[in-house]
């Protein structure tokens, strides 16, 4: 006897379809065109020809195919390039929304993603409540779309095409709820084109559509009802396989397997200006738009960011020379006071625009898009780009978001967001090379250090029993005059008598007492070889005594106060 | 209304506030009974019994809000002390308080900076952040890891511009975005190079400012300087001075060490000597971590140099 037993699984898919695609990428980048008519052209002048409209520019009577002359003609029409760079982006943003609900996501076209919902009931509810979500998570990124629900992808991306809003079919009413569309959605990716497909293909497809489609008209087909109850052996004989592929389209029935598509992590926001921008606070407000975007879309895959790059596209940068690649770089030759800088701003010149790139690098994964707009904005006021922007590009490196446990009794500690601004602000005021922890360079020339940033977090606690280790003994400390004092030494028989100062008249006075010569010499294999004599020197002030550290340099034979021991 | 009232009214300058919703719960005016019990029998005359009926009422209705009993006075809590670094400090002041202003005052050679480095040490040591606003980018990377600063957890601003107003408003401006943020365990602010009359000119209402910033936080301001400038506003004034220095005398043959011995300032040795020691002196010129006042009192502190062991 053999026990069968059936599992009916039941498999469901959402699709998010965004309408008229390249204006919502505008309208995503430019959320205040929504309430004007503006239509999208595109190729070469003189013949650019108009791409997409809204409905208002429709109401208008614009329509696709009108030469931008014949456009412009409408004084209340609001024209926008085609930025296929922005339609990318809107793109990767759909398909984030689509991946903060299930790992498997399947990329249809541009203007489409598909969900596999498998499992997700447990974690977000039903699947009206998953639809509703989906659709206020493609609203939060700026993106009007459509959502529907079904038990197969084709029948999703149908519906999500066909009906506005949401839309959830119940398993077994495909075939009743699709019935009303017409039957042009069943050739709805042939103005998109499949992403794959190179332009030739594209090309071929639309025409068979266009064939396929004239032939149903001719018939009277006009809704999917229709087709579906067409005899399937006629239709074969007069349409082939793909009339047979439509008609298991209308019907519903059409059945295949997701493919999932990993997809990129990146996250870029970009906007094409109309006018060139001069002044940093208009900047502001767009970075702010970019930045709460970018931010968005990375909560969306529960990421942070630890660097963001900003490139801003300048107009005619003149008054640079062409043959400098790079600008502002402080000099590394000075090894004993060696800055390590963020990047400094780079100019690209490339035709008539240049590019300007600033790069801020966080010391932990953050996600604060005000934060980081302050920080920006503290960084172009100390940077500021030199020419008028035509465009802005912002990325953002993902990053894990950072995990830390609070504890009761550890030493108090500045917050690490407030600690970044800080910073910025401060290296505003004294510069960006004079703020910062200090690292000891491995060298005997005196004054070997370079200042690196401050990031205390990742530090390890101190127990208990290291703070209370033994006090060590107060060490003297040397006080430095930065740079060193130029001073004037009078010898008497080899030995120092007396010692001036003429920048800082309280260090000068007689010799009370010496400690020294003490000789050091090092790199004499580099250029900046180095020897020198010191002293410790006690002289007489006006008020008391006090001790100074005396150079001779052995090589250029100055003499200098390198500083007080205090 | 009672005399009391008046007195402490006008004594403060402050016109009379009256709130008619509730019943004056300051000097309320006593009964007959009370009257009684203090020996005081009732007075009724017709002016007497007008007067205080009027004054009953208005001080019935009446309430100054403003006026708090001595007796009502919340006690300020002492603040918490930590180590300074140095025992002997330690002993003087008890360390350096919390969310107040301690000065350190001094001329060059007395100190100041071995016993800013010391705090600095012991602060990272305890697993504070630190900052050293440096006015004169004096700060010598190699005595602060000697001392044993934990450079990591040092915040290290230089100003050091060209013209001391030009620090000493970078100094300003710092200081308060490093209060504002706050987190840090101990904030250094170094003046100790900038000429007496260009410090002074920090306005009082400034440090007024940092020390309410800094009070009911957990961070040590502390202010090294020439000469004391902030006046009152510190809680804690300790002043330095050079008592003598210690030395170690080489023999002439074979450069080994002899006994160190103690000289005076004034020798003029004829062969080389090393610098082994700094003894300082410190001075407590004003504490107001006790309740009752300081009296000056004086110790005497050495440090070594990096290269004596």
């Amino acid at each position: 006897m053999v026990l069968t037993i059936r599992y009916w699984v039941l498999f469901m898919f959402a699709c998010i379809f965004v309408p008229n695609f390249p204006v919502a990428a505008v309208f995503r980048a430019e959320p205040e065109l929504r309430a004007r008519a503006v239509a999208i052209f595109e190729g070469k002048p003189p013949l650019e020809k108009v791409f997409a409209v809204n409905e208002n520019a429709g109401r208008a009577g614009i329509a696709p195919g009108m030469t931008k002359a014949q456009a412009e003609l409408c004084s209340e029409l609001t024209l926008r390039p085609r930025s296929l760079l922005q339609e990318s982006v809107a793109h990767a943003a759909l398909l984030d929304c689509a991946q903060s609900f299930s790992p498997r996501v399947e990329d249809v076209a541009a203007d489409t993603a598909l969900v596999d919902l498998k499992g997700m009931e447990s974690l977000f509810g039903s699947l009206p409540k998953i639809a509703h979500n989906l659709f206020r998570g493609a609203a939060d990124l700026g993106l009007d779309g459509n959502v529907a629900v079904a038990s197969n992808p084709d029948t999703a991306v149908l519906a999500a095409r066909g009906f506005g809003g949401v839309t959830v079919i119940p398993p077994g009413q495909e075939a009743e709820s699709l019935g009303s569309l017409p039957v042009e959605v069943l050739f709805g990716d042939r103005i998109e084109g499949k992403k794959q497909e190179g332009k030739q293909k594209e090309g071929e497809r639309g025409k068979k559509s266009e064939c396929l489609l004239a032939t149903l008209e001719r018939w009277g087909i006009c809704d999917l009802r229709s087709l579906a109850e067409l005899p399937e052996i006629a239709l074969s004989e007069r349409l082939g396989q793909e009339g047979l592929r439509l008609q298991q389209l209308a019907r519903g029935a059409a059945s295949r397997t997701l493919v999932p598509v990993e997809a990129p992590a990146v996250f870029e926001e970009a906007i094409e200006l109309e006018y060139p921008i001069v002044l940093l606070e208009p900047l502001a407000f767009l970075l702010n738009r970019l930045l709460e975007q970018v931010c968005a879309r990375l909560a969306a895959r529960a990421l942070n960011t630890q660097e963001l790059r900003l490139t801003l596209a300048l107009q005619n940068l003149t008054g640079v020379d062409p043959q400098l690649e790079t600008f502002g770089i402080p000099s590394e030759s000075d090894a004993s006071q060696g800055v390590q800088p963020r990047l400094p701003a780079q100019y690209f010149v490339s035709g008539r625009q240049s590019k300007f790139c600033r790069t801020l690098r966080l010391p932990l994964p953050m996600l604060d898009p005000k934060l980081f707009l302050k920080l920006l904005q503290l960084d172009l006021n100390t940077h500021p780009p030199g020419a008028p922007i035509m465009k802005i590009h912002l990325t953002a490196e993902p990053a894990r978001p950072r995990s830390a446990q609070g504890g009761l009794f550890l030493p108090p500690s500045p917050e690490p967001e407030k600690l970044e601004l800080t910073l910025a602000r401060i290296a505003g005021l004294v510069g960006e090379a004079r703020v910062g922890s200090l690292e000891l360079l491995d060298t005997y020339r005196a004054d070997g250090f370079r200042m690196r940033g401050f990031t205390p977090e990742g530090l390890p606690e101190t127990t208990r029993r290291e703070a209370a280790a033994e006090e060590k003994s107060a060490v003297t400390a040397l006080r430095r005059f930065r740079p060193p004092l130029r001073a004037t030494v009078t010898l008497e028989n080899g030995e120092l008598v007396r010692v001036v100062c003429s920048k800082k008249k309280e260090v000068q006075g007689n010799v009370l007492w010496k400690a020294g010569p003490w000789r050091s010499s090092g790199d004499w294999w580099e250029r900046g070889a180095w020897a020198r004599d010191e002293w410790d020197i006690a002289l007489q002030n006006a008020d008391s005594v006090a001790l100074y550290r005396l150079v001779h340099d052995l090589l250029g034979g100055s003499w200098f106060v390198e500083g007080t021991y205090d | 209304m009672s005399s009391a009232v008046v007195s402490t009214s006008a004594a403060q300058g402050r016109p009379f506030v009256f709130v008619a919703e509730k019943d004056a719960e300051v000097c309320p005016q006593p009964s007959g009974a009370e009257l009684f019990a203090e020996g005081r029998p009732p007075q009724r005359t017709s002016s007497d019994s007008a007067f205080s009926t009027s004054a009953f009422s208005i001080s019935k209705g009446a309430r100054l809000a403003s006026v708090t009993p001595a007796s009502r006075l919340a006690v300020r809590p002492v603040p918490e002390m930590v180590s300074s670094g140095i025992a002997a400090m330690d002993g003087l002041t008890g360390g350096l308080p919390r969310g107040c202003l301690t000065e350190i005052c001094g001329p060059a050679s007395s100190g100041r900076t071995t016993l800013l480095l010391a705090a600095l040490a012991a602060a990272t040591r305890r697993g504070e952040c630190c900052v050293l606003v440096d006015a004169s980018d004096a700060l010598d990377p190699h005595s602060a890891a000697t001392a044993g600063v934990e450079l990591d957890r040092l915040l290290w601003v230089r100003c050091g511009e060209t013209s001391p107003e030009r620090s000493l408003e970078q100094l300003l401006r710092v200081t308060d975005l490093l209060l504002e943020s706050g987190g840090f365990g101990l904030i250094v602010l170094d003046l100790g190079d900038l000429p007496p009359q260009a410090a002074r000119r920090i306005p009082l209402t400034t440090w007024f400012r940092f020390r309410r910033a800094v009070e009911h936080t957990p961070t040590v301001l502390l202010a090294v300087e020439r000469q004391s400038i902030a006046g009152s506003c510190s809680s804690l004034l300790v002043k330095l001075g050079l008592m003598k220095m210690g030395m170690m005398k080489l023999a002439e043959s074979g450069n080994q060490a002899s006994e160190p011995s103690m000289d005076s300032q004034n020798s003029l040795p004829t062969h080389a000597q090393l610098l082994t020691e700094l003894k300082m002196t410190a001075e407590l010129v004003r504490s107001r971590m006790d309740r009752k006042p300081v009296r000056s009192a004086e110790i005497t502190f050495a440090s070594k140099t990096a290269w004596a062991g």
